[in-house]
């Protein structure tokens, strides 16, 4: 570890902090419809597309209509994909994407999931990439955010039973967030080196005399929207590590930026709407902790390298010259501290994009980047998605700390009841059930056996951190696993809808619940939702619950390789 | 019901729980508990294994066998905790069946008009079961009351120490707020008529004994929204145990059956799923302690949210009656001359006002309590008239309209009252009103006072003598106990008839939060709604039949036993010693049953990590060796490990049953301090304990050479 590696975490940190409060009130604005300077735009679309602005929903309702959407753009994907040969945008003339494939991509894509068993240069049209993953890019991100807000809503509201209106929700945060900022930003990563062109691939010769062809296409403007969205698909499947989509250490630093910025601003948003901010900031520092906590460990991890390296006399300490530690996987333009930071960020925030290849890191780092999505993508995390994830986990921990003050617990004056946490503990159950499920049928039957790369506790790791990746819609990869076979093609796909639509809909269910609850003032008897008791609770919960669910899997994964590479035993 | 304090290891109730902690291992009561009800399954499972291994006369079958006998243990401890929380019930049900004897009623023809007495003498004896609502019971001294009823007619005093422990009588008489006799309870002096308001199995004995013995004890609200958090955890477990065989396939080789369900029932939180039902009904045994009837845990639990609480002034807040504290003399008047002339003018009175004034002026000027025949002397005296012959004295009662009371002898008349309407008397008589008796009054009634004036008309001549200064008494300790309910984030608020002047300054003294002024019934009412409206929980207790409405609205309300049927029937709680202070026990108790369940939920869920680290590396050591190094505690054997964290997970149940009857300590404090607390007894200590114990019974294992 070097202190300019630190600095540079720290220099992100800082980011990240500031920027909660500008944009997290811009944030109220945009959803409480006060924001309108794209008014007519706005009121064009919902003319177009017949939507009641006047109505406001039930959860049911907004549920039904998140639903209906999803489905619906899923399904479009799903015929682009495969008819991508005909359509026009093709200059590579690239065949369709098989069925299993078509699916896979289509519901990860609307999951913000963005799992990718392609490489996209190779697979994908221009057409495929622009008008329907992009299309995803910033539609499930909408979708994640409305959500949040949804819910937000029924903490907020007094005995309303209303949580807002789906449609609008997702016009005006596509309208007024992402799109100005994808625009802006772009710009940014243009200057920078990143490509945006519509020209077939190059043919080079290359100094050595070979000749290689050189992928191109309307990279920034996917970028990022990419990250922004904590989608992660990436254009070329090198993702974040292909020099055309993450060309110097400055977009390196926009693009893990982008990825926490809005998930930060949505948690000052929090604040402002349920009109108690410092409950948000404890939130905001729930997060931080379990961030840095993280990054520490990866860099860290990184940082010493492997023990086995060193006592073969390879260099493992950092010098001027030297990155130190362990560099396989990683880009030297970056770094150890840089790629840590990088993927700490990307498991966080269920983003997926990647700098450098996870399944090259150490066992430690590697886990640290699997219980970093294993904690329910609740550290900063998906857009949207984080906030409401962490909200269910807050409501789990009133329910168990409150009960402790001799009250019922309530929930920012919400009392939490058995129907509230029915719905918390549907959304908590789904995500460990989905992924250690899959994961065990994976790890006994030969179609799941098929695509491993290793053996022994890292091949575990491997199956673990793909079922992982999709359950909460990460999208990120370890990239031991072949994930293109017809088995984990469905497998994946299917666990990717699972992770978002059945934790979505107990979570809109559990917000309707609240809407409808009177708000009891607090008083001193009721339980503090603030401070650092508060903080250092919700971490204690979202760890040791996470962690007593997925220990065993651990153990036999990357905590016991951890333990043989200390003993000299590598797999 | 006489309550008696019974130790928490009672031997008869020891023995019976023990009995009955196997009758519940029936499928259809375990069904009741999920967690248990799992941990029963792996105990069935584990004693099939062992049954298949000993058919096959496989090796290795001590470990088993241990393994299957404490899982049995894990299950039959939990019901063991239950039926002692049940038990403690039960015993106190037997009492109250003893204290209901069969007796045999006096009832009366009650066909005719309501309103025409019936004939006392024409009575049939009827077997007390078979009475109806609506019959009419004849009770004369000696008699058990048969069932519960209202008094229709007569006066008499009533010993009700089988329902309240209280042997002091009590008296019952038709009309107005005491008019409600509990069957069970016994006729002392004079006679009632009884109308019966219940039909059998539905009396308040019948009733308290159904409580008592949790016969129709539902899950309350609290506790289902917890048994749904235990299932979910036990469903998560459930899956993390069965996907570990595959992984453990996967890795090397399959891990033994009984070792799996050893990990899961470590694992799915049995020391509150087994402890939960024993919390609740130990919750409400201590509200019986209290002599506090619930009429469901639901109102137990919602004690322990209330916000607000409504106290009546008079009898809760107050010593129950205002009393004479000062005489004060108009000028020109001595201060004993005022209170001989209170004195007197209070003789016949017999209002506790009034007796206060009487005792006061002996206390304080020596002046004897004269009954009205010597105060004929008295009066006699100062008048020179003749000694030997005795004055008429008539007593004026107080009356709305005059709003005054004294007597007249002879040609003194002596008046006191409200200051305006006896300022209207003096005049009347040609008196003159001092200018300081009305500034005098001011002061009094700023103070929170209560003035009286009292004068004189002796021989035509009207005077204004004094002012007694009548106060309400603030009960001792009514501070402290309301600095305690405002730390617990509990506001009282004080109801009054009181002008708002004389509430805000007892509101001042006594320490609460608000009072409501000059209330009437409906305004209780509104206010209660109002505090709803506002998400708050709101707490009274209340008597009378006016009360009833209120009480039945209120989250939590306590009827006080003495009240009426309708009072009581309203509210959610009775209290048998009719004690209104009482509601801030009844608050506490409320408190430490959801303190309780939610800190041995902590304390269960961070053992989980103990566990983990006993069994994990105890599953998988042999297949990588590597994993030795989780093996924290240095446990013996990967045999023993296991073992010892089953035993403990076993043994932990019945050392936390005394907590769990007991309940968690509870001092009221903000709910930021409790937390603090608890959080670091049962979470810090519930990651810290099993560490120790695993580790202490991994030793004994070793020694006593079980492994």
């Amino acid at each position: 570890m070097t202190l300019n590696g630190w600095l540079q975490i720290l220099f992100f940190s800082l980011c990240v902090l500031l920027i909660a409060k500008p944009l997290g009130l811009y944030l109220v604005r945009v959803y409480d419809g006060s924001m309108r300077w794209l008014r007519p735009v706005e009121r064009a679309i919902y003319r177009m597309c017949g939507v009641d602005v006047e109505e406001d929903q039930h959860w049911t309702r907004y549920a039904a209509a998140l639903l209906f959407f999803s489905a619906v753009s899923m399904l479009f994907t799903y015929l682009v994909l495969r008819l991508q040969a005909v359509l026009p945008l093709n200059p590579q003339h690239l065949a369709a994407i098989p069925d299993r494939q078509a699916f896979e991509t289509s519901a990860s894509f609307t999951t913000n999931t963005n799992w990718q068993s392609y490489s996209g240069e190779v697979a994908m049209s221009y057409l495929s990439q622009m008008t329907q993953l992009a299309f995803h890019n910033f539609m499930s991100a909408a979708v994640g955010m409305a959500a949040a807000v949804a819910l937000i809503r029924g903490l907020a509201r007094r005995s309303a039973g209303r949580l807002g209106n789906f449609y609008v929700d997702l016009v005006r945060g596509t309208l007024y967030v992402l799109l100005p900022a994808s625009l802006i930003l772009a710009f940014v990563l243009v200057q920078q080196g990143v490509i945006q062109n519509f020209k077939p691939y190059l043919a080079v010769n290359t100094l050595e005399g070979a000749r290689q062809t050189i992928a191109m296409g309307p990279v920034a403007s996917q970028e990022t929207i990419k990250q922004l969205g904590t989608n992660g698909g990436g254009f070329f499947n090198a993702n974040a590590a292909h020099p055309f989509e993450n060309p110097t250490p400055w977009t390196n630093f926009w693009s893990v930026f982008m990825i926490f910025m809005i998930p930060s601003g949505l948690v000052y948003m929090f604040g402002r709407m349920v009109k108690n901010q410092r409950h948000a900031w404890a939130v905001w520092t729930a997060m931080f902790l379990l961030f840095f906590a993280g990054v520490t460990v990866v860099y860290w991890a990184e940082a010493k390298g492997n023990p086995i390296h060193a006592a073969r006399g390879v260099d493992v300490v950092a010098t001027e010259s030297n990155p130190g530690g362990n560099m396989e996987g990683k880009e030297v333009r970056f770094g150890i501290a840089n790629s840590a930071l990088y993927a700490t960020v990307t498991t966080d925030a269920s983003c997926g994009c990647v700098n450098s290849m996870h399944d090259s890191f150490t066992p430690l780092g590697g886990l640290a980047l699997l219980v970093n999505m294993q904690l329910g993508e609740v550290v900063f995390g998906g857009v949207g998605a984080g906030l409401y994830g962490i909200i269910v986990m807050i409501v789990l921990t009133v329910f168990i700390a409150g009960l402790m003050v001799g009250r019922t617990p309530e929930y920012l004056g919400k009392k939490i009841q058995a129907r509230e946490i029915q719905m918390a503990m549907l959304y908590a159950l789904v995500f460990p059930a989905a992924i250690l499920t899959l994961t065990a049928i994976s790890a006994l039957i030969k179609p799941g056996l098929a695509g491993l790369n290793n053996a022994g506790p890292h091949g575990l790791s491997e199956i673990l951190y793909a079922f992982t990746s999709t359950a909460a819609n990460n999208g990120s990869a370890f990239a031991g696993l072949t994930g293109s076979t017809y088995y984990y093609n469905t497998a994946l796909g299917l666990n990717t809808l699972i992770g978002r639509f059945m934790m979505i809909v107990p979570m809109l269910a559990l917000g309707g619940f609240l809407s409808e609850k009177k708000i009891a003032p607090e008083n001193a008897g009721t339980f503090p939702v603030t401070g650092p008791m508060f903080v250092l609770l919700l971490v204690g919960v979202i760890v040791v619950v996470s962690a007593l669910t997925f220990f065993p899997a651990l153990a036999l994964g990357p905590i016991v390789e951890h333990l043989s590479m200390l003993a000299g035993r590598v797999f | 019901m006489t309550i008696q304090k019974r130790p928490l290891f009672d031997p008869p109730i020891v023995m019976r729980a023990m009995r009955d902690a196997f009758v519940k291992l029936a499928p259809r009561h375990m069904l009741r508990n999920p967690v248990m009800f799992v941990v029963l399954v792996g105990s069935v499972l584990t004693t099939l294994v062992l049954a298949r291994d000993v058919t096959a006369g496989h090796a290795g079958i001590s470990f088993t066998l241990q393994i299957s006998i404490w899982l049995w243990f894990t299950v039959i401890f939990a019901n063991f905790a239950e039926a002692m929380a049940e038990g403690r019930g039960k015993a106190q049900a037997d009492a109250l069946r003893a204290s209901r004897t069969q007796t045999h009623a006096k009832r009366l023809d009650a066909s005719g008009n309501r309103n025409a007495p019936v004939d006392k003498l024409a009575f049939e004896l009827t077997p007390a079961p078979s009475l109806r609502r609506g019959d009419l019971v004849l009770c004369t001294p000696g008699d058990v009351i048969p069932s519960d009823g209202e008094v229709a007619e007569g006066v008499a005093s009533v010993d009700e120490s089988a329902i309240t422990g209280e042997s002091a009588p009590v008296i019952r008489e038709s009309g107005g707020d005491r008019s409600a006799v509990t069957g069970g309870t016994k006729v002392l002096s004079d006679y009632l008529v009884i109308r019966i308001t219940a039909n059998p199995g539905e009396t308040f004995i019948d009733r308290m004994i159904a409580l008592v013995e949790g016969a129709t004890r539902q899950k309350t609200p609290n506790e289902i929204a917890l048994t749904i958090l235990l299932s979910g955890l036990t469903i998560i477990f459930l899956i993390a145990v069965v996907t570990l065989q595959p992984f453990a396939t996967y890795s090397g080789g399959p891990v033994p059956i009984p070792v799996l369900i050893a990990l899961l029932v470590c694992l799915i939180p049995t020391t509150i799923g087994g402890l939960l039902s024993a919390i609740g009904i130990a919750g409400m045994d201590r509200m019986i302690q209290q002599n506090v009837i619930s009429m469901s845990g639901r109102a137990v639990e919602a004690a322990g949210d209330v916000n607000t609480l409504l106290l009546d002034k008079t009898g809760t807040i107050t010593l129950g009656n205002r009393q004479a504290v000062e005489f004060m003399a108009m000028p020109g008047v001595e201060q004993s001359y005022v209170a001989d002339r209170a004195q007197l003018a209070s003789l016949a009175d017999e209002t506790p006002e009034g007796r206060s004034i009487v005792v006061l002026a002996k206390e304080k000027f020596g002046l004897r309590g004269r009954t009205l025949a010597e105060g004929n002397r008295a009066i006699a005296d100062p008048a020179a008239d003749r000694h030997d012959i005795p004055v008429q004295m008539e007593f004026v009662p107080f009356s709305a309209s005059t709003r005054m009371s004294g007597i007249n002898a002879g040609r003194l008349q002596l008046r006191k009252g409200a200051g305006d309407s006896v300022a209207a008397w003096v005049r009347e008589q040609s008196g003159v009103v001092p200018p300081e008796m009305t500034i005098e009054i001011e002061k009094i009634a700023r103070a929170g006072g209560t003035p009286l004036v009292v004068a004189e008309c002796e021989h035509g001549a009207a005077r204004v003598l004094g002012i007694i200064y009548l106060k309400d008494v603030v009960k001792g300790g009514m501070r402290e106990r309301f600095d305690r309910l405002r730390a617990m984030g509990i506001r009282t608020v004080m109801i009054t008839g009181d002008n708002p002047l004389t509430a805000a300054a007892i509101a001042q003294e006594a320490g609460v939060d608000d009072f409501l002024a000059e209330a009437k019934p409906e305004d209780k009412m509104a206010l209660i709604k109002r505090e709803q409206a506002g998400g708050k929980l709101v707490a009274m207790t209340g008597d009378g039949t006016n009360d009833a409405p209120a009480l039945a609205q209120a989250d939590v309300g306590v009827a006080m036993n003495s009240g009426t049927q309708a009072a009581k029937e309203a509210g959610n709680m009775i209290d048998l010693d009719s004690n209104p202070t009482k509601l801030i026990e009844v608050v506490e108790i409320g408190k430490q049953l959801l303190m309780t369940r939610g800190s041995l939920t902590t304390f269960s869920i961070a053992n989980d990590v103990a566990k983990y680290f006993a069994i994990i590396p105890a599953m998988f050591v042999v297949t990588y060796p590597a994993l030795q190094t989780l093996n924290i505690m240095r446990l013996h054997s990967p045999q023993s490990a296991i073992l010892a964290s089953v035993i403990f997970n076993a043994l932990i149940i019945i050392a936390l049953i005394p907590l769990a009857l007991r309940g968690v300590r509870y001092r009221p404090a903000s709910a930021a301090v409790i937390l603090r607390r608890n959080l670091f007894i049962y979470g810090f200590g519930g990651l810290v304990v099993p560490f120790v114990g695993i580790k202490l019974i991994d030793m004994l294992l070793v020694v006593t050479r079980l492994v």
